[in-house]
């Protein structure tokens, strides 16, 4: 039984019984069958003992030989039959990827929100800081710090709108008409010198197609004892091209009367106007969209700073009319709206807060 | 303010074309709101003689006109007119010009067979008037010349004179009249200022009627004068001032009153003329009387108050001071005498009754902008003249009451201070050159020039605005533009701590899938209602609709709103959120920031791979710790209670507290919410107050983080079931669980709630899988019998409940 010819033949039947395995189990099968305890290579293995030293090293060589052969055989064939196995199963995982994800989706960021923090990382820059104050404020802050008594002709452009008088006899308060008080707050409270940007809801009695009842202001506003209208030009103008992105757009500076500000400026940036729409840049066209100028030096005196010694510049402008201009949105009313289509249109998905050197 | 080219060089010699005045108006401080030219609409049409009119072979009423034109030959043209006839002189249109008052390009064709290459055409389709009976006909009156073939049609009607609009700013009242506008364009280089035609005009005789000033009135009315006119003819005004009249938009009268009207413009210089003949007594500045009427001139009936000033007729107001004459004793074509009136009155008392009264009139906007007081001395002069020229008659010798005021200021202009204020240095000989043009008197003081204004200029009130005055007449554009220089190399943060929560709670929401919303800061008194408001000092005293009335009491109002437009719009899925304001009372610190939120609809897309649910408590509760989280509150240490206020479900809300301090609300909204907004449930919305939020305790008040320590030692999870009663928060549970052993206890979750089965009833079993972190060695069987031991005697003692077996 161990000659090599014997051998050999139950070489190739335990090869052909190995390689018939179509599957696990099976394999096992053949495996016992010829490695288990009872297997027929251990069989032959326990039939060694009977043999002369010399026929037992002999015949053990031959018989290992065999068992190695049997041995990598079945090894080969579980990793086939794995290999299969694994290939089969994938194939009944196999899913249909075009199905939609489960949902997720994002919010967007209301365009006077994005406009705001684009105005901070400009302005930022600059060296401003942000201010805020109340929405309900008094005369004083509201008009009378700002250099507009009770019978100013520009009280009655204001539109104002008024709650309770505190006590009687006292004048109404009012809703902020514009974020100047802001100003006054700040001057009021910090010492020069002093740079602040002043963003924030404003208010006025008005509501038709181009107005709001409220509506979003920003204003800035610079005191110390050397700032003047070259640093207002150079503030503003590169304000204007890093807002919009361009780089050779047109600014000008028309004089103008504010009663808290003299000498007083509204600055116009270029634009073009072709069939009805509006182009942004360089176009022969005039676009009015801040106004500005010194402060007045009465206005300084009511915060309690003395306009000999310092001086300085402030400026204000829509939110809205200008994130209007840039995004190209057509009715100042939408914005206030709610309306889930426009948000998702219109609005700014929250991936990076704005940051001029990564771009507005 | 409008005012034609023509009427501008009536006050300005210059040389400069329109396009340089109209650049130069707005670079100076008078911004230019519109240029019409009428004649540039109107060029394509000129003057045509027609050669014959003859029958049309198929149409009865239409003439077939051979048209001697200038530009285009004889040209052939079908015309309807029954005017139209061989020889007369008319307006020939071109083929391919835009016809105005039909709105149509003219196109040659056919009509009914016959050519037509061109129109003659009526007032209506020039757009001039609603004339449409006949072609216009320009063939000369017996012994007069007919306009020059190719005359263009603007040219032939005077409308060849372009009108100009510009916006005049409150401080610039010297500018709402012609001659102010020249001043300033003759001080910006624009040609010559031509001095005020006023002549003195010599009276003939005493004025029967003498002013007279109540002395009680002197503040608001501190000076008047006039004359008294009689022999007059009250015809129309001369075509040029009816064609200046109507290219500013106002229609001619009389002579009278078009006279009143033209100087008002021109001079700005409001004046009225009273009939004299209706004038009972001597005219007298008076305040009225309660309970007085007047019949002003727009033909309403206007009740008075005494705090308004009229001009009393001897018998009754016959005006109202610096607003508007009184019907009564208006001129009429019939008026053969007047007595003239021009006053001062006190801008502010002229602005208050205005406003009391509503009449807008131009006279109330010029005087509330304060008036030259000399005016009222060449006023009366210029009157004088015009009605002389225009009326005839014979003049008395003036007359007036009380006393002009000076409004002169002295201001000593620092020679550096357009270089220190404005950024440009300016020459004082330029700087005196600029302010004289103006009307100051300048006299050099070394380092001062001392500048006394002009009275017509009220508004130059300190150095600051001679400083403005030099620069703006110099050029805003050449003042320099300085770079605005940081104190340090680098910016300092522009937001604070507090404001940047804003932007991180605003990100976090918008991750969460909600939109951002801004909506406004007043809602409905009913809406605020329901959201606790009842303080009426935060109602608006003019709110512009009932609805947009008292300050909102909380942010959610106005999104549920919202919920409701975009449901009805066919959208009822809503995720939105906004970060504003609410006030509590009408003092700055009662005005709060909060985050709010609000979803509706259905809690997830439909989806093939995703189970319905319904929104609920827990979807706002996860809303509001997102915000806490991205803010930088000890989201660790928040508790629940379950006292939110009345707009949510009282069994299915909740606030996020740290002890006393109430971080957030959040929670189902109460069905009486809804049932009110009409919004279809369930609805589920937050709130959280973001400047309630603790500032992070900083122990070196920097950002550095504390030290990590990282066991080597795995953690080890065990799961607990507890059966308490129905009403332990689950948060005490936690609470207890957690508290067991400091030390070891890193974490745990509670990852079921059941009741029924096996559970007695009025109870409900917890299970939660509690995290135990080693950090020295790992644990032992026994280790973590003592831990569980220590979990569950917390957990019983502290809740009342049992181990679940």
């Amino acid at each position: 039984m161990l000659d090599q010819t014997s051998l050999d033949t139950l070489k190739s039947e335990l090869l052909a019984e190995v390689s018939a395995a179509t599957d696990s189990r099976a394999l096992d099968e053949a495996r016992v069958s010829a490695l288990g305890k009872k297997g027929r290579v251990t069989a032959l293995m326990k039939g060694l003992g009977g043999l002369s030293p010399d026929e037992r090293r002999e015949a053990g060589q031959r018989l290992n030989l065999v068992k190695e052969a049997v041995a990598a055989a079945i090894e080969a064939r579980k990793a086939e039959l794995a290999e299969a196995e694994l290939e089969a199963r994938l194939a009944r995982e196999t899913v249909d990827v075009t199905l939609p994800a489960r949902p997720f989706s994002v919010g967007r960021i209301h365009p006077i929100s994005q406009t705001i923090e684009e105005l901070v990382a400009i302005f930022g820059e600059m060296g401003f800081s942000v201010a805020e104050g109340p929405h309900i404020e008094d005369d004083f802050h509201n008009f009378d710090a700002l250099n507009i008594p009770p019978e100013h002709p520009a009280r009655q452009e204001h539109d104002t709108f008024f709650l309770p008088p505190r006590a009687e006899g006292e004048a109404p308060l009012v809703l902020r008409t514009h974020t100047s008080p802001v100003q006054i707050r700040t001057m009021q409270q910090v010492e020069p010198p002093l740079r602040i940007i002043c963003p924030g809801r404003t208010f006025r009695a008005d509501s038709d197609a181009t107005h709001s009842p409220m509506f979003h202001q920003v204003e800035g506003l610079v005191i110390d004892k050397k700032t003047h209208m070259g640093h207002l030009k150079g503030t503003l103008i590169e304000f204007c091209r890093t807002f919009f992105g361009i780089d050779d757009l047109p600014v000008r500076f028309r004089p103008s009367y504010f009663p808290f500000t003299e000498p007083s400026a509204e600055v116009d940036i270029g634009c073009a106007r072709e069939g009805g729409r509006l182009k942004i840049g360089a176009g022969g066209d005039w676009l009015e969209i801040l106004g500005s100028g010194m402060v007045h030096p009465k206005v300084l005196q009511n915060c309690g700073i003395d306009p000999e010694v310092y001086q300085g510049y402030a400026f204000g402008m829509g939110i809205e009319r200008i994130a209007m201009l840039k995004y190209g949105i057509p009715d100042l009313r939408t914005f206030f709206d709610s309306d889930l289509r426009w948000l998702r249109h219109y609005g700014f998905v929250p991936l990076e807060a704005p940051s001029v050197v990564r771009g507005l | 303010m409008k005012f034609t080219l023509s009427w501008l060089k009536d006050h300005l010699e210059t040389d400069a074309n329109l396009e340089a005045i109209v650049e130069k108006l707005s670079l100076i401080g008078l911004e230019v709101e519109g240029v019409e030219d009428p004649a540039a609409e109107l060029a394509a049409f000129t003057v045509a003689r027609v050669i014959s009119a003859e029958q049309h072979p198929n149409a009865d009423r239409l003439r077939v006109c051979q048209v001697e034109t200038a530009a285009h030959g004889t040209v052939q043209v079908v015309c309807g007119a029954p005017n139209a006839r061989s020889g007369m002189i008319g307006v020939f249109a071109p083929s391919g010009s835009w016809i105005p008052g039909t709105e149509m390009e003219l196109k040659p064709g056919k009509i009914r067979g016959a050519e037509s290459n061109g129109m003659l055409v009526s007032e209506r389709e020039m757009g001039l008037s609603d004339e449409h009976s006949g072609i216009i006909d320009l063939s000369p009156a017996e012994g007069e010349t007919a306009p020059a073939l190719g005359t263009p049609l603007a040219e032939v009607l005077g409308l060849n004179d372009p009108v100009i609009e510009i916006a005049i700013t409150p401080n610039r009242g010297d500018c709402l009249g012609v001659h102010g506008v020249a001043r300033d364009l003759a001080a910006a280089g624009i040609g010559r200022l031509k001095p005020l035609n006023a002549p003195k005009v010599s009276g003939s005789y005493d004025s029967p009627l003498k002013w007279q000033i109540d002395s009680e009135a002197a503040g608001a009315c501190p000076f008047v004068a006039g004359r008294h006119f009689r022999g007059l003819t009250n015809g129309p005004s001369p075509a040029w001032m009816q064609r200046r009249l109507t290219a500013i938009g106002l229609r001619p009268i009389s002579a009278l009153v078009d006279i009143t009207n033209y100087v008002t413009h021109d001079l700005g210089r409001p004046l009225h003329v009273f009939d004299a003949a209706k004038v009972a007594g001597n005219p007298t500045m008076r305040f009225a009387r309660r309970g007085e009427e007047i019949v002003a001139l727009d033909g309403k009936t206007y009740a008075l108050d005494d705090s308004m000033l009229v001009i009393d007729g001897g018998q009754a107001p016959e005006g109202i001071g610096g607003i508007m004459g009184g019907e009564a004793s208006g001129c009429t074509e019939g008026t053969t005498e007047v007595f003239l009136e021009v006053a001062l009155f006190d801008p502010i008392s002229v602005a208050m009754t205005g406003r009391k009264l509503g009449i807008h009139s131009d006279a109330r906007y010029r005087f509330e902008r304060k008036l030259d007081p000399d005016s009222a001395v060449w006023g009366v002069e210029v009157a004088s003249r015009l009605i002389a020229e225009l009326c005839g008659g014979e003049a008395s010798h003036p007359v007036s009451a009380g006393k002009r005021p000076d409004p002169r200021r002295h201001i000593a202009l620092r020679q550096t201070r357009c270089e220190t204020l404005g950024g440009l240095a300016v020459p004082s000989e330029q700087q005196k050159e600029i302010l004289e043009a103006l009307g100051c008197d300048v006299a050099d003081a070394g380092e001062t020039l001392q500048v006394t204004t002009p009275t017509w200029r009220p508004d130059l009130e300190g150095e600051a605005c001679l400083v403005e005055e030099v620069l703006r007449i110099v050029g805003y554009d050449r003042l320099p533009i300085t770079p605005l220089e940081l104190d340090t190399t680098l910016p300092l943060p522009a937001l604070s701590q507090r404001q940047r929560r804003v932007a991180a709670a605003r990100t976090a929401l918008a991750w969460r899938g909600l939109e951002e919303a801004v909506t406004f800061s007043f809602i409905s008194a009913k809406q605020a209602v329901l959201f606790g408001w009842n303080d009426a000092q935060l109602r608006l005293l003019n709110p512009i609709s009932s609805e947009l009335d008292v300050m909102r009491p909380s942010v959610l109002p106005a999104l549920v709103e919202a919920a409701v437009r975009n449901s009805d719009r066919g959208f009822p899925d809503v995720g939105l959120f906004e970060v504003g304001p609410q006030y509590d009372d009408d003092t700055p610190e009662g005005q709060t920031l909060v985050a709010a939120g609000l979803r509706s609809g259905q809690a997830l897309a439909r989806h093939w791979a995703t189970e319905q649910r319904d929104l609920d408590a827990f979807d706002a509760k996860a809303d509001a710790l997102a915000v806490l989280e991205a803010a930088g509150a000890p989201v660790e240490n928040l508790q629940t209670t379950p006292n939110a206020p009345g707009w949510y479900h009282p069994g299915r809300s909740g606030q996020l507290r740290l002890g006393p301090n109430v971080l957030a609300a959040f929670g189902e909204l109460h069905p009486r919410v809804l049932k009110a907004f009409d919004l279809k449930g369930p609805a589920v919305a937050f709130e959280l107050f973001l400047e309630r939020i603790p500032e992070p305790k900083r122990k070196d008040g920097g950002k550095a983080r504390p030290a990590l320590t990282l066991s080597p030692f795995h953690p080890v999870e065990r799961d607990f079931a507890f059966l308490v009663a129905e009403d332990v928060p689950a948060e005490k549970l936690l609470r207890a669980a957690k508290g067991a052993d400091r030390q070891l206890i890193s974490g745990a979750q509670i990852f079921d709630v059941y009741r029924g089965q096996g559970v007695p009833d009025g109870q409900k079993s917890i299970a939660l899988a509690v995290t135990l972190q080693p950090t020295e060695r790992t644990l032992t069987d026994d280790d973590l019998e003592a831990a569980a031991k220590k979990i569950v005697t917390a957990v019983e003692k502290q809740t009342g409940g049992s181990l679940r077996s």
